[in-house]
């Protein structure tokens, strides 16, 4: 066989001529979303109040700003209280694993809604106690009230992924690590850990976005976040285009980070490929 | 106010307010439950297009996961829910010009959770489709089944079967999603929650309960789904 045969053979077959039924299925339903997408530039067009965007703009801006830093705070405290609950999880002592279960139970098990509501107007009525002990400049704050309920939240899911990428290493690199004398800690970080990142990317990537669409919540407890300024902007203006341009700048927020994430996957795995 | 005892306001009856938080985990479970079978049905047809070799139909399956993954949950139902009515308005005044359009939350929110659930199951049913081998389809041809009767007798049975744990998942993240609807004033249960909190003042007791009652939705769809996986897999065996 020669070698433009061989071509021939593994070329995928030819696509299918002319307006078979599935071809003309897709067009209508990618003409629709075509229709669609032009309708709401239309409307952004035809609705165009420049008064609007110089009002608003500033205050979509700083609501970003409260968006991004409301979930990098709360990312990064769940990172840290995620290691005891995982510690917890992975334990062989009944009642550490029991409690650790039970927590990442009921933050998994209930709605983020519900719990950020426990925190801001559930523990802010028991105001008196928390004067007395002096932590209710902290649940007075929505932001910070927020800022908890979330790292609560986002620990018990991360715990799960810390957990669940350190047992994907198979128990033969832990006793190698054994037998060449290193211990626990460094078997860790030197031969667990890099191999357990490559498994943890992708959920931890997903945890983010996850983080950032759930954090449009905190508007309702009256955080002046994106979506908080966005309500503002609504129930002053009765301006539909409040709420699209919310959502336009949440999904590039959350393109952006989907393909990194998928960017950063392929660094990190390029020596798996052939 | 007088001083009322917490088995007092958890009674049922006109002192209490068991009876109102029933009636919402009523409204959560019938909003859960209607919006399951829309959001399959759509969710299966979304991965059967991303799943075809046509080009154009990928790429329409491919957006409508990429924009309802994309968008928060919250921003998704406001914007139906103000945005639907303007809309429905502008139609309708073309026909009757002083008609006046009101969506009711139940049916915003059902859409809504619609569109997240069937983006989300989509991808289950996805996966599932990439790991039915070919053979599969091409033995129903060989036998002389048509496409449609290939997919329903041979490729639907192991499809369900390999995409139940995924969709349990979606339908867990369902289940709490049904408490955003609350913030559009429909009556269920974190929503009857919140009420009886206010005029309480007791907060923590209410808000508590509502999150035992969404960990019981949750712990019971798991042992109804585990009867069911039991069910499944028997008719595996045989």
């Amino acid at each position: 066989m020669t070698v433009s045969q061989a071509i021939a053979i593994d070329k995928p077959p030819p696509q299918a001529r002319g307006w078979p039924r599935a071809r003309i299925l897709g067009y209508a339903l990618v003409g629709i979303w075509v229709l669609f997408g032009a309708g709401i530039v239309a409307y952004l067009v035809y609705a165009w109040n420049a008064e609007f965007f110089a009002r608003y703009a500033p205050a979509y801006l700083q609501g970003l700003g409260t968006t991004l830093s409301l979930v990098s705070i709360s990312m990064v405290l769940g990172a840290i209280f995620s290691l005891p609950v995982a510690y917890g999880r992975m334990s062989k002592n009944r009642i550490l694993s029991g409690l650790a279960y039970c927590y990442v139970y009921f933050f998994r098990g209930t709605p983020l809604l519900v719990q950020t509501y426990l925190v801001y107007y559930g523990v802010g009525s028991f105001r008196p106690e928390l004067e007395t002990v002096g932590l209710w400049w902290f649940f007075r704050e929505a932001f910070y009230c927020g800022v908890f309920a979330f790292s609560l939240n986002t620990a018990a899911y991360q715990a799960e992924i810390l957990r669940g990428a350190i047992e994907s290493v198979p128990r033969g690199q832990w006793e190698g690590a054994a037998s060449l004398g290193l211990h626990k800690l460094q078997t860790l970080r030197k031969v667990v850990l890099p191999q357990a990142i490559i498994v943890a990317l992708r959920p931890y990537g997903n945890e983010l976005i996850l983080m950032i669409k759930a954090s449009a919540i905190v508007a309702i407890i009256t955080v002046y976040d994106l979506m908080g300024n966005a309500k503002l902007a609504y129930a002053k203006s009765f301006d539909i285009q409040a709420y699209i341009w919310v959502a336009i700048v949440y999904l590039v927020m959350v393109e952006i980070l989907r393909h990194g994430v998928e960017w950063i996957e392929r660094r990190i795995t390029i020596h798996l490929h052939r | 106010m007088p001083a009322q005892s917490i088995w007092t306001l958890l009674s049922w009856g006109p002192d209490g307010w068991s009876d109102d938080i029933a009636s919402g985990v009523l409204v959560t479970i019938a909003l859960a439950l209607a919006t399951l079978p829309i959001g399959l049905v759509i969710g299966f047809f979304v991965a059967f297009a991303k799943q075809q070799e046509e080009p154009a139909l990928r790429l329409a399956g491919n957006i409508y996961t990429t924009v309802f993954r994309g968008l928060p949950e919250l921003v998704t139902l406001f914007l139906f829910f103000f945005g639907m009515p303007l809309l429905l308005q502008h139609l309708v005044r073309l026909f009757n010009p002083d008609a006046t359009i009101d969506v009711n939350g139940f049916v915003a929110g059902m859409i809504v959770l619609s569109l997240i659930f069937s983006s989300y199951a989509s991808e289950v049913f996805l996966s599932a489709f990439r790991a039915i081998p070919k053979g599969q389809y091409e033995g129903g041809y060989a036998i002389g089944l048509s496409k449609w009767q290939t997919m329903r007798l041979v490729v639907l049975p192991q499809l369900i079967r390999i995409a139940f744990p995924g969709l349990e998942n979606c339908w867990l993240s369902l289940l709490k999603d049904t408490s955003l609807v609350s913030v559009v004033n429909l009556a269920e249960t974190l929503r009857q929650s919140g009420v009886a909190a206010r005029v309480t003042k007791h907060s923590f007791l209410f808000y508590s309960v509502a999150a035992l009652i969404f960990l019981l939705l949750a712990v019971l769809s798991s042992i109804a789904t585990s009867y069911i996986l039991r069910h499944l897999g028997r008719r595996e065996a045989r």
